[in-house]
């Protein structure tokens, strides 16, 4: 460990500095002035994201030593998420707002949680030893059990900390099962090291149950079925903006970690595994959708959905090739910004009385807040993947990937479920459009009015003008796709 | 004489491995989470024995210190703090515990029957391996012209564990040890956080902010009517 | 000296019981030190391959795993303590606001 290597990890040493810096800022007398620190923490974002575009220019000229390189990895995979993060995090702090005046919890103590949370993201990012991995992991995962029991004094916000906690610890545990396995079969928890050794091993049932563990634990993070019992209940458990956090940037974070971890390590036992992994997949769409359609409840709606769009990106990897890689990164992106959006909106009817949770709730919105209406549909239409928008282009590379693969059972299994999810996408719309009501009280405060507007547009640029963002994902995934075609 | 030396490990390994074994299983059995608390420790004491046999001695000693000292601790608080023998304990299992136990034994089946035969990598016969580090050293080197030279280079050392696993630690994994540094700071907030009592409205007058104000409020009215 | 294998059969053998109990028992506390049993039993398969390996690897990643493993029980008993104050009930069943 050099100060050359140092200098690669200044972003995730800013993010821990700034973080430690706003727990200590309360202490120092600005417990008065909580509403300092959502601009500390946008202040905070704003110099990471600078720190991490910077961290990519040193790469080329900086000599690293080899222990620190077996650890850590900046390459553009890393740093395309890590950007993506530093922006959910920025969002969910502009969403926090609202919630956090109302309430009388800290506000310095949740920022500081979440840029921890964001460290973690980052490392996970980065890593390329599963060590690093799993510790980054543990960081998110920790970060995220307690801001989903920030509202200590609400019993379901308590509750869904514990179920969330209960099932995280025990997927993790099932996770290092995995990993030790792999480890004593490989000899090795670097990936490269592991990759390695998987090339010239033929067939081996101890690391096919490693892999699959490994891929369980994976599974609880990203949501998929039969690992996804705890979505609906911690998503409406939760305070709103931390559902729209676990929704997002902790499932982007645990993608980052599962297309590095088998395009890079495992591509070797591609056959063997890639079988489980679309049975997963194909589990998750159905159930995901299918379940979807029966909630009256918008945040229940929002966790089926999310387990649906789980089993979606998870072609990218049964794929394993260079479009499904591709695909992995444009569909987080789109997804992400989709979601934010929409749990915009259901914070803004949040504000009396706990408004914004029914379908009912949003009846004859485009009267009350057209801009809010008109962006909603556009998030629901990218969920869907109809095609102006950006969800089309992220589902577009996903199936393709597939057929090239030869999953074309899965693409269509995909294709059938996007058209089973419009379904109640459009409910949503005919609420919002065609049903009279009184609704819930809307208030739009300007924070939640930036998210929407920030979201909208990443949404119709990608949609209308995919060349830009294509251009950058193929830059991005080159590293790892290089290493697809090597082997 | 020597065939008694040489199976002590193995009767060693069954002896620490049995007890480990029935004490987890009453750790689930147990009733009352004070005995099921005693007899994790009991279970984790087994382990680091276990740590020791395997060469780890500085972890063995991590177990003891964090698992048994710390993590054991912090559980008996806690169940001191609930008050356990006011909670009702006609429902100690699950309503689904005939599935659990199906799920259990499928699970232990699957461990056996994967875990067991596997091919790992290949053995390691340096048994010095878990003890030694690698240094930087030097050594002179005598060019042709006559002109010694210091060259650098690495080479294995033998040290006891704790140093190897210090200067592995430090060295070739610091990235992970400050991200877990980091682990535990985020637990220590989230614990104080979570665990703490919250001021109620009732608690008000004890809130020590509450009386600086009150205080300093009193004082002003004070003045305000003496002028 | 006991094999390889020995010590995963151990290991295997504690994972079990962990997971049962963390599906069999209602306690959360009890829950929770069924989660430190199996996060155990991976330390034993991780040390074990370490030692069979001759690698360090494993055990510094038993150290992490043991430190993941305070760090959590901490902020899951804080979580326990917390919801008994709301509830007056440890027991997993009575969490029950949220029926998934």
């Amino acid at each position: 460990m050099t100060w050359a290597d140092t200098l690669l990890l200044l972003p995730e040493l800013i993010a821990a500095t700034g973080a430690s810096i706003l727990l200590i800022v309360p202490v120092l007398g600005g417990r008065a002035r909580g509403h300092m620190a959502k601009w500390a923490m946008l202040a905070l974002m704003a110099v990471t994201a600078l720190a991490v575009i910077g961290s990519t220019y040193a790469v080329a000229g900086v000599q690293q030593t080899p222990t620190f390189r077996a650890m850590f990895a900046v390459d553009a995979f890393s740093v395309f998420f890590k950007l993506l993060f530093v922006v959910v995090i920025a969002l969910v702090t502009l969403l926090s707002e609202d919630f956090l005046s109302e309430e009388r919890y800290s506000t310095w103590e949740y920022y500081s949680l979440l840029a921890f949370a964001l460290c973690g993201m980052m490392f996970m990012a980065s890593g390329v030893s599963l060590i690093t991995i799993y510790i980054g992991l543990e960081l998110l995962a920790l970060s995220s059990y307690i801001l989903a029991g920030y509202y200590k004094n609400h019993e379901e916000s308590t509750e869904a900390a514990m179920k969330y906690f209960i099932l995280g610890t025990v997927s993790s545990a099932i996770l290092l099962y995995g990993i030790s396995l792999i480890y004593g079969v490989c000899g090795s928890m670097r990936l490269s090291t592991i990759a390695a050794a998987l090339s010239t091993m033929l067939s081996n049932d101890a690391l096919m149950f490693g892999i699959m563990l490994l891929a369980a634990g994976l599974c609880f993070k990203i949501a998929a079925v039969p690992f996804h019992v705890w979505t609906p209940d911690v998503y409406v458990g939760a305070p709103t903006p931390i559902s729209a956090f676990l929704s997002t940037g902790s499932k982007a974070a645990a993608f980052a970690v599962f297309a590095r971890v088998f395009y890079v390590a495992f591509p070797a036992f591609h056959l063997d595994w890639s079988n489980v992994l679309a049975a997963i997949a194909a589990l998750s769409m159905i159930v995901g959708n299918l379940a979807a359609i029966t909630q009256t409840n918008v945040k229940r709606m929002l966790a089926y959905s999310s387990i649906s769009h789980a089993g979606y990106s998870l072609l990218g990897i049964i794929a394993m090739n260079e479009m499904g890689l591709r695909g992995i990164l444009i569909y987080t992106m789109v997804y992400v910004f989709a979601n934010l959006g929409i749990w915009a909106t259901i914070l803004m009817l949040r504000r009396h009385a706990y408004a914004g949770e029914s379908v009912e709730d949003f009846r004859g919105l485009h009267k009350r807040a057209p801009f809010a209406a008109f962006s909603m549909v556009v998030f629901l239409l990218s969920l869907g993947g109809i095609p102006p928008t950006a969800g089309f282009i992220g589902k577009y590379f996903l199936f393709a990937a597939a057929v090239q693969a030869g999953f074309g059972w899965l693409a269509i299994v995909a294709v059938v479920m996007s058209a089973v999810s419009m379904f109640y996408y459009l409910r949503l719309v005919v609420a919002m459009y065609l049903e009279e009501g009184s609704g819930a009280e809307t208030i739009y405060s300007p924070s939640l009015r930036f998210v929407t507007a920030l979201s909208l547009t990443v949404t119709l640029v990608v949609g209308f003008i995919p060349e830009l963002p294509i251009r950058q994902v193929i830059e991005s995934s080159s590293h790892l796709v290089g290493r697809v075609v090597q082997r | 004489m020597d065939a008694l030396t040489a199976s002590i490990p193995l009767l060693v390994f069954v002896v620490v491995g049995t007890i480990a074994v029935a004490s987890s299983i009453l750790v689930v059995a147990m009733r009352n989470p004070v005995n099921s608390a005693l007899f994790l420790l009991l279970t984790f004491l087994c382990v680091a024995v276990l740590f020791v046999m395997e060469g780890a001695e500085f972890v063995g000693a991590v177990q003891v210190l964090v698992y048994a000292g710390g993590i054991m601790v912090l559980f008996l608080f806690v169940v001191m703090l609930i008050n356990v023998r006011a909670l009702p304990d006609d429902r100690i299992l699950s309503p689904y515990w005939t599935g659990g136990a199906v799920v259990g034994a499928a699970v232990f089946v699957l461990l056996v029957a994967l875990v067991r035969p596997g091919v790992y990598h290949e053995q390691n016969d340096n048994p010095l391996a878990l003890r030694s580090t690698t240094v930087n050293a030097r050594h002179r080197v005598v060019q042709p012209d006559g002109t010694t030279v210091r060259k650098r280079y690495t080479r294995q050392q033998v040290v006891g564990n704790s140093e190897a696993i210090g200067m592995a630690l430090y060295r070739d994994y610091l990235v992970p040890f400050e991200v877990a540094s980091l682990f535990l700071l985020v637990a220590m907030v989230g614990a104080i956080l979570i665990g703490k009592r919250e001021l109620g409205i009732d608690d008000e007058d004890v809130d020590p902010q509450y009386i600086v104000d009150r205080v300093a409020e009193e004082k002003e009215m004070k003045e305000a009517m003496s002028a | 000296m006991p094999s390889t294998s020995d010590f995963l059969m151990l290991s295997a053998t504690l994972f079990t019981v962990g997971l049962i109990g963390v599906i069999l028992r209602r306690n959360m506390i009890t829950v929770l030190m069924c989660i430190e049993l199996m996060l155990n039993a991976v330390n034993i398969n991780l040390v074990t391959f370490s030692h069979m390996l001759g690698s360090l690897e494993g055990q510094i990643f038993t150290i992490f795993v043991i430190t993941v493993a305070a760090g959590e029980a901490a902020v899951g008993l804080a979580i326990i303590i917390q919801l008994y104050r709301l509830k007056s009930s440890i027991n997993v069943d009575d969490a029950r606001n949220l029926n998934g």
